[in-house]
């Protein structure tokens, strides 16, 4: 990826995440979100990560958002108001927000050195690479997982499941008793 | 140089023909519905009126794709008050942009020569294409979503949340049946999967993807309806409930943008049916050397010519899907909103699911793709 490309990416990386945040309409921070997400599936495309990129495409820009959009919408939620005062919470978050910073500075100073500037091998983050993890050296792990994904599913079904007419009348009418 | 000049052409080309599509399919529609419904249609319209003193039939082209789009771009372009002008602005365009980048990867015809140049046809050759139109299609949902939101009107906001629900839901059972259409031919190239489907079985049947997965031929051209929102899956806009759903509030260009993405959509499923299932450029006992009919008669063809008749019979099959979903639109009335979710969730979604593991069987019993 030729440096001036990614200087560029990485600035509208930045931007469209100080948007998020900044921004005081809820709908405009997640347009600015989704900005922030497609820029980094660009970003990991342009830096031979390209399955994980179109994935973080599909995944996070294309589905997750849309979930968040949703949840906007149903709760109704208006433009914020500026939190003033609190001078309390002012001083954590800058104590967090430092600490953030310095944690990615020790990370990038203790950057393994045997891979920076180095050319990855040909087929590195192809999706045959990938499927030969997932489903071949880690396929215990991954099976697992969508397992836990599932439960998870079917949880969440069982609890936001309104019993039927006929349930609610075997328990006396009280409703959330069914589940 | 010259190498970043033919990918130039072929990007211009391929949008240019998409678009044009779309612009066409507008004359298509109103006068195959008139011609469904029993109606004469556009027929008022002339510039010269040479047609009429000939007694020539007004096949209302003049109506369609002068008059018409004429009308929508010097229409005033209306923001509704306390609306998100920069939104509402946005949307048609966020709406229209994806589908139009995805047909970069669709190949619309076999590999020419010329001048030593060996050019294939196809404006991107990306070997995660499959990934690639399920990220374009995902993020399409964006323009339909914001622009209801937008516009601060009750109908539109509704029509925005059941167009999104409508595609989320739609999306998944488009994605199976991609996955089934990836694991038969093993690859996520279109290019590749087109090459796959030339010569025959039995010594006359073409090698299409139809003949292996039917069942994702169906799931396909299912949520690829429900994808670009039209009759019987027109719930977003339906007309006597929602006034006209999302684009309620918009006039003029941005309103001939949201209509353009409509149609653009028809193509874009047309296209992809065309490629995943029924050769995409590939004409029936056609080689590159020319045809070799079954029962041993051959015709022999310049190789240049054998790829201009492959680009020919892509933009053919094209159309013949276009003409089936516009069948269908004027065809069968609009399904309810339960009837939409329990035919996406409970029927289509396992349906995809067991055509998977069905492939997966079957790919796995024969020894390997292939």
């Amino acid at each position: 990826m030729p440096l001036a490309l990614f200087i560029f990416l990485a600035a509208l990386a930045i931007i469209s995440s100080l948007g998020v945040v900044i921004q005081r309409n809820p709908v405009h921070s997640l347009l600015a979100l989704v900005m922030t997400l497609l820029v980094i599936a660009v970003l990991f495309i342009g830096l031979g990560a390209v399955t994980v990129g179109f994935l973080q495409a599909i995944v996070y820009a294309g589905a997750i958002m849309v979930l968040f959009l949703f949840v906007i919408w149903l709760l109704n939620l208006q433009v914020e108001e500026r939190m003033t005062g609190h001078l309390a919470l002012k001083f954590f978050g800058a104590i967090a927000a430092a600490a953030l910073v310095a944690e990615l500075f020790l990370f990038f100073a203790h950057a393994h050195p045997a891979l920076a500037g180095k050319e990855m091998a040909p087929g590195y983050g192809s999706i045959a690479s990938l499927a030969t993890v997932l489903f071949k050296d880690y396929l215990i792990a991954f099976e697992a997982t969508s397992l836990l994904l599932l439960v998870a599913v079917v949880g969440a079904v069982a609890i936001a499941r309104r019993p039927s007419p006929s349930e609610a009348d075997a328990s006396g009418g009280k409703t959330g008793a069914a589940s | 140089m010259i190498e970043l000049l033919i990918g130039a052409l072929k990007a211009i080309i391929i949008l240019l023909l998409a678009l044009n599509l779309a612009a066409i399919l507008l004359w298509f529609e109103r006068k195959g519905s008139a011609l469904i419904q029993d109606r004469i249609g556009a027929n008022r319209a002339a510039i010269t009126g040479l047609g009429r003193k000939l007694g020539l039939p007004n096949l209302g082209f003049v109506n369609t794709l002068v008059a018409d789009p004429i009308k929508l771009f010097t229409k005033e372009d209306f923001v509704p008050e306390g609306a998100d002008r920069f939104l509402h602005a946005l949307a048609p365009f966020l709406a229209l942009f994806p589908v139009l980048i995805t047909f970069a990867v669709v190949p619309f015809g076999d590999q020419i020569t010329i001048a030593g140049h060996t050019i294939v046809l196809q404006a991107a050759s990306l070997d995660v294409a499959a990934l690639y139109i399920l990220a374009t299609i995902g993020i399409g949902v964006y323009g339909v979503a914001l622009g209801g939101w937008a516009s601060n009107n009750r109908w539109a906001l509704l029509g925005s949340v059941r167009a999104t629900a409508q595609m989320i839901s739609y999306e998944i059972a488009m994605g199976l049946a991609i996955i089934a259409v990836v694991m038969t031919y093993g690859t996520l190239d279109l290019q590749a999967m087109c090459h796959a489907q030339g010569g025959v079985w039995f010594g006359w049947l073409p090698r299409w993807g139809i003949f292996l997965q039917p069942v994702a031929f169906l799931l396909f051209m299912t949520a690829g309806m429900a994808e670009s929102k039209r009759v019987p899956f027109d719930l977003p806009e339906g007309e006597s409930e929602l006034i006209a759903g999302y684009f309620t509030e918009y006039s003029g260009g941005k309103q001939a943008c949201f209509m353009l993405t409509d149609f653009a959509e028809i193509v874009l499923v047309s296209v992809l049916v065309t490629t995943f299932f029924f050769g995409g450029w590939q004409i029936p006992w056609l080689y590159r050397d020319g045809f070799h009919f079954p029962g041993g008669a051959t015709f022999a063809m310049p190789n240049l010519l054998v790829a201009i008749l492959g680009v020919i019979a892509f933009w053919v099959k094209v159309v013949i899907f276009c003409w089936l979903q516009i069948l269908i639109r004027w065809t069968l009335p609009r399904f309810r909103y339960d009837q939409l979710m329990r035919l996406g969730w409970k029927g289509l979604v396992p349906l995809g699911l067991l055509n998977i593991v069905a492939t997966a069987f079957v790919i796995v019993l024969a020894g390997g793709a292939h």
